[in-house]
């Protein structure tokens, strides 16, 4: 069904609100938006996803959503669990502004079994060297690990794949 | 507090109550990791638990009324019902003990994984969704604790020792995660979700591959002797609770 022009002009402002965490990405690039409706009375229902169950920046999300639309029409927000985000949702487009942004992508799609894949080497996103070093499993945020480049030894996050 | 308490209910809380009293007991080591990967690990551990308990006790108190934060600040003691094992202390006389810590963590995200796993094909479809989300967090937590069991299980004869020392202090308390009862097999019933006891098989195959691969000795099993699950706890979820109770209690309905 083709969008209403208000539909497109509530998307566009919905595609500027950066993640709180990683402002190199907005909330659509990383698939927390799963959906935008247009109600029949003339609103507008944002359906959301939590990244991580325990995620502090869930909340900050809800309010930055709001404050991006709130002028625009009445506004509703739904979080929806199920099916659970995933980092497969992150364009290669995305994953390279990510890599600019100097956090290393995730790699490949998210393990749906033991083992995961948490010991390969991830290249690192300033200098490119294939070979790296796992520092921290978990990072400042619960979606990162933390690595060291062992060419260039530059420490970087990595944003895990799950 | 007026709880229905029906067997969904109980079957949810026990679940709910293991994740919150589990996150509690990890973030006491914020500030106090043995090193600052640790430090980290265990907080976005004990972050990821606190979510699970957040997303179970709002869906278990929607029915009766009640919030997340009645539920997790407002019952006492005896209307836990997590199992005892989730809220000993790290260690004996006040002392944070690693070894404890990781090998806990290791029994109990090989649990929740393995209990999320068959709750994604539950009846009630929120506890689907909300298994589907947790099953991708354990499977992180379960890889972090393998990684430590076998770094010191098979590490030094000081790291060893303390790991099975530690593993003797801990097994006593992993039979009541598999006692069956009346509220499993209603779960087990209406599909709400699987007998606690339907797990112990692959429980106990996957811990005596990784303590094995840790060059640990599993302890002789003991009859089981304790009944978190229905409210009877250890003398220590009394403190546990004095602390993460006390601003809700002393300041009814604060918010940051």
């Amino acid at each position: 069904m083709a969008k209403s022009e208000r539909w497109q002009q509530a998307w566009g402002r919905l595609a500027a609100v950066l993640d709180p965490e990683v402002p190199a990405l907005s909330l659509v690039e990383l698939g927390i938006v799963r959906e935008l409706r247009e109600e029949s009375d003339g609103g507008f229902t944002v359906v959301l996803t939590p990244t991580y169950s325990g995620c502090p920046a869930t909340e900050l999300i809800e309010d930055e959503v709001r404050a991006a639309l709130t002028d625009f029409a009445p506004l509703r927000i739904e979080q929806r669990r199920s099916p659970a985000w995933t980092t497969d949702w992150i364009s290669a487009e995305a994953r390279e502004k990510l890599r600019q942004y100097g956090i290393a992508p995730p790699s490949g799609m998210a393990a749906v079994s033991q083992p995961l894949r948490m010991h390969q080497a991830i290249p690192c996103p300033r200098c490119g060297s294939p070979k790296s070093e796992r520092l921290s499993a978990f990072g400042s945020t619960a979606c990162k690990a933390l690595y060291r480049c062992t060419a260039c030894r530059e420490p970087f996050e990595y944003f895990k794949p799950i | 507090m007026k709880l229905s308490n029906t067997p969904a209910q109980r079957y949810l809380l026990r679940i709910a109550d293991a994740a919150l009293i589990l996150s509690q007991r990890n973030a006491e080591w914020c500030g106090h990791g043995p090193i600052l990967e640790e430090d980290l690990a265990l907080s976005n551990l004990a972050l990821d638990h606190l979510g699970q308990a957040r997303a179970l006790l709002t869906h278990v108190g929607k029915t009766d009324g009640l919030d997340e934060d009645q539920l997790a600040m407002l019952r006492l003691e005896q209307q836990f019902l997590n199992p005892v094992l989730f809220e000993l202390p790290h260690g004996l006389h006040g002392q944070r003990d690693f070894a404890f810590t990781v090998l806990r963590n290791l029994a109990a995200a090989t649990w929740f994984t393995l209990l999320w796993q068959r709750l994604l094909d539950s009846s009630d479809a929120e506890v689907a969704a909300i298994a589907e989300k947790s099953l991708k967090e354990s499977r992180y937590h379960l890889q972090h604790a393998t990684d430590w069991t076998l770094r010191l299980g098979d590490g030094t004869a000081e790291s060893k020792a303390r790991m099975q020392a530690a593993l003797e202090r801990l097994w006593p308390y992993v039979g009541e995660l598999f006692e069956a009862d009346a509220v499993d097999a209603a779960a087990e019933e209406t599909k709400l979700g699987p007998s606690w006891a339907s797990l112990q098989m692959e429980w106990r195959a996957q811990m005596n591959a990784v303590l094995g691969a840790a060059t640990l000795t599993v302890p002789k099993d003991c009859a089981n002797a304790h009944r978190g699950r229905v409210g009877i706890h250890s003398e220590h979820l009394g403190h546990l609770l004095a602390e993460m109770q006390y601003l809700q209690r002393a300041y009814p309905g604060g918010t940051w």
